[in-house]
């Protein structure tokens, strides 16, 4: 039975649930709402979560350990000689899975019966051909070890889907029928709704932390796995990014760091003034009319995707920068990709994220403060500075490291508008790149995902993560040791 | 003790300080404030009262020009200060306010220590000319604000750690650290326990000596107890303004009697 209609069914059920808990309730004190503790949908709600929250766990739980299970027990089962002639077991799993996912797709397609599918004793050129015909891509024949795994993990499937849609559904019955039998006048059926809306939010909440988790984990994997086939001590200490898929690369993270904080810094130059005179202007100078038009206006500027800013920097920017500094102009930019042109870019796009939340901000700052000032005489810029920017200060830096890590993390601007040299230098005419574009480059390339030229976007990613974190969790200490500084 | 009496007379107009005249507030549509004249005397301590929403606080505001902050509001009618006309073009709101400082309802102090609260005013109009007389307009200051005891060792805590009264205390200190010569204050005594309250008002008392006080009040015992002259507003209107005492025992407007006896309000 598919997934779907397990799901439906439970839903159905847990509908039911709710239809007949609430009447159960209510005939239990003669049709007067007022004798229950609860209203009536609550005892409906109530048989409704009753029904459908562990089934439904358990489906999601049986749907994730379930492949997991069947593929240690089908792996168990595999003849050792196989699993050595083959590189490694993952790979030789791999095989197994799509054989079973083939002879599914064969008997679903009509090319095979069922009978040949599960035919230990079939012609193996004659499965391989079939197999091909429905769509399967196998990398060689089928052996008869594999082609054994794979009839016995199919099998084992369709018994755990049996067994999975038979406990789904006993499952939400029994919540159902437990759910009914308590509805009686007395349960108090709001307060366990109550506990359900909190654990459904619980759910909701650690399913955010996990992925976050999860996020960490699979970076980590795969850069310890990089440090052990690559040292260290020349990530960290080599001044020197020169990938060469041969091997013998050098990949110093130096170049590539530096790229990132230069591109950063030109870009936070750039948009924390101009985004934080803007917000001044919007919150204190402009009137409400012009503000509630201008500032969706500039928050439109957030909503441009990023490899538009990329081809503006590259069609634009880049051409205009050359004409002024290049050879024809003062002749220090070679061309139009590099640092400034993605850097200023960059710097554009994160205005709306400074003047944005400055704005709120600014806003945030209590309007007694300003009466303050103005009532000691003085003037409206002076008050400004001295008063409201202050004031506003903890949440004006929260916004700018922010920014700073939208900044660091950027990756098309730079693709488009930097180049792609890892270079260290001062010039900021120059083509340089930034610890994102390598990782794209490193990751898409031709290498062999096991080498270290392809590793090390995991432990550029994992640095890179890392140097945001802190900002992060700065900007959060500058808040906290700030906030409750007027009230 | 008959050549007295002139001299006694010429005091007496000298002494008015602020004097509006047929002086009218509109928000937008709204007339908040109808034809009010009065007249403000120096040294002494002016109670503006009557119930919310009678227009005292707005009419206390027009007398710095803090109204001006406020888009939709309109002032007409003429309100001089020593003579002059305040909405005069001529006029710069900023300056004006520095001679007319402002205490509000809630206590305001800014995020800063409490030495750059008081020092905030000298320092925008350069009042001081080294940082030792800063020091001494703080410490005056501080002291007239009768809170100098209080934190003479903390000047560079921040002033938002202080308890309510004594922030208040602080923000008095802070209007008198500009050198006005009129203080507005705008139910100073609103956001404070009896204790605070008792010594704001016993404060406000001294400030008498050097300042002309306009204080607006929800309380008519406070009214009673710091003022000499009182105003009683409704609904926009002027209804009555003479002596604390005899608009208190003896209203002439059977309006302010309603008020005073808790008919109305």
């Amino acid at each position: 039975m598919p997934v779907l209609w397990i799901f439906l069914i439970v839903l159905g059920i847990g509908a039911l649930g709710y239809v007949v808990a609430r009447q159960r309730a209510l005939a239990s004190v003669g049709n007067d709402p007022r004798h229950l503790h609860s209203l009536p949908s609550y005892y409906g709600y109530m048989g409704f979560l009753f029904a459908t929250a562990t089934a439904l766990l358990v489906l999601i739980i049986w749907l994730i350990a379930g492949p997991m299970v069947i593929e240690k027990r089908v792996a168990a089962n595999l003849p050792a000689g196989v699993v050595e002639q083959a590189a490694s077991q993952n790979l030789l799993m791999a095989e197994v899975r799509r054989v079973a996912n083939g002879l599914d797709n064969a008997v679903a397609m009509g090319v095979l019966t069922e009978g040949a599918a599960s035919n230990a004793r079939a012609d193996l050129t004659d499965m391989t051909a079939r197999l091909k015909e429905a769509g399967q891509v196998i990398t060689q024949n089928v052996t008869v070890p594999v082609l054994r795994a794979a009839q016995e993990m199919r099998q084992a499937n369709r018994t755990s889907k049996t067994w999975m849609a038979v406990a789904v559904i006993a499952l939400a019955v029994a919540g159902a029928a437990l759910a009914v039998l308590r509805a009686q006048k007395d349960f108090r059926a709001r307060n366990v709704v109550e506990r359900g809306v909190r654990w459904m939010l619980v759910g909701a909440a650690s399913i955010a932390i996990l992925t976050t988790v999860g996020i960490v984990l699979s970076l980590l994997f795969n850069t310890i796995e990089f440090f052990r086939i690559y040292p260290a001590s020349e990530f960290f200490g080599s001044l020197t990014w020169s990938p060469s898929f041969g091997g013998g690369s050098e990949l110093g993270i130096w170049p590539l760091l530096w790229g990132t904080l230069y591109i950063s810094i030109i870009a936070l130059l750039v948009a924390v003034p101009i985004g934080l005179f803007a917000a001044i202007y919007l919150s204190e100078y402009a009137s409400p009319r012009l503000r509630s038009v201008a500032k969706p206006l500039l928050e439109i500027l957030a909503g441009i995707p990023t490899i538009v800013y990329g081809l503006f920097a590259l069609l634009t920017v880049g051409p205009l920068l050359i004409s002024v500094f290049g050879d024809n102009g003062l002749g220090w930019m070679q061309s139009g990709t590099a640092v400034m042109t993605a850097g200023l870019v960059m710097g554009i796009m994160l205005i709306p994220f400074v003047s944005s939340l400055s704005d709120d901000i600014i806003n945030a700052v209590p309007q007694a403060m300003r009466d303050g000032s103005y009532g000691l005489g003085a003037t409206q810029s002076e008050t400004i500075r001295q008063v409201v920017l202050p004031a506003a200060l903890p949440g004006i830096v929260g916004a700018v490291l922010l920014a700073a890590s939208r900044a660091i993390g950027e990756t098309m601007i730079v693709v488009l508008g930097a180049g792609a040299a890892a270079r260290l230098s001062l010039n900021p005419f120059e083509a340089m790149t930034t610890v994102t574009a390598k990782i794209v480059s490193q990751l898409t390339g031709d290498a062999d995902f096991a080498s270290p030229e392809a590793l090390v976007a995991f432990a550029l990613g994992m640095t890179l993560f890392i140097i945001t974190l802190c900002l992060n969790v700065f900007a959060l200490y500058i808040v906290r040791k700030y906030r409750e500084q007027y009230d | 003790m008959n050549d007295m009496r002139p001299l006694e007379r010429i005091v007496d107009t000298d002494n008015i300080k602020i004097s509006a005249k047929g002086c009218q507030v509109y928000y937008g549509e709204t007339h908040a404030i109808k034809d009010v004249d009065v007249q403000i005397e120096d040294n002494t301590v002016t109670a503006f009262i009557g119930p919310s929403g009678c227009g005292k606080s707005t009419f206390l505001r027009c007398l710095n020009r803090m109204n001006d902050t406020i888009d939709i509001c309109r002032v007409e009618g003429e309100i001089l200060l020593d003579g002059e006309n305040i909405y005069d073009k001529k006029v710069d709101p900023v300056q004006l306010r520095a001679k007319v400082g402002m205490v509000f309802q809630k206590p305001n102090p800014f995020p800063k220590s409490i030495y750059d609260n008081i020092a905030y005013g000298p320092r925008i109009h350069g009042l001081a000319k080294s940082k030792a007389d800063l020091d001494v307009i703080v410490e005056k200051s501080l002291r007239r604000g009768a809170i100098w005891d209080e934190v003479k060792d903390r000047l560079d805590k921040p002033g938002t750690g202080l308890s309510g009264g004594q922030q208040q205390r602080l923000c008095i200190a802070r209007a008198v650290a500009t050198e006005p010569e009129v203080l507005l204050m705008d139910e100073p005594c609103s956001a404070l326990d009896p204790i605070a309250t008792s010594q704001v008002e016993e404060l406000i008392d001294e400030l008498r000596t050097q300042y002309s006080v306009v204080i607006v009040t929800h309380s008519m015992q406070q009214a009673a107890r710091v003022s000499q002259k009182t105003a009683f507003f409704h609904l926009g209107n002027l209804v009555e303004f003479g002596e604390t005492g005899q608009i208190f025992t003896n209203p002439t407007d059977p309006r302010t009697e309603s008020y005073i006896s808790g008919r109305i309000g």
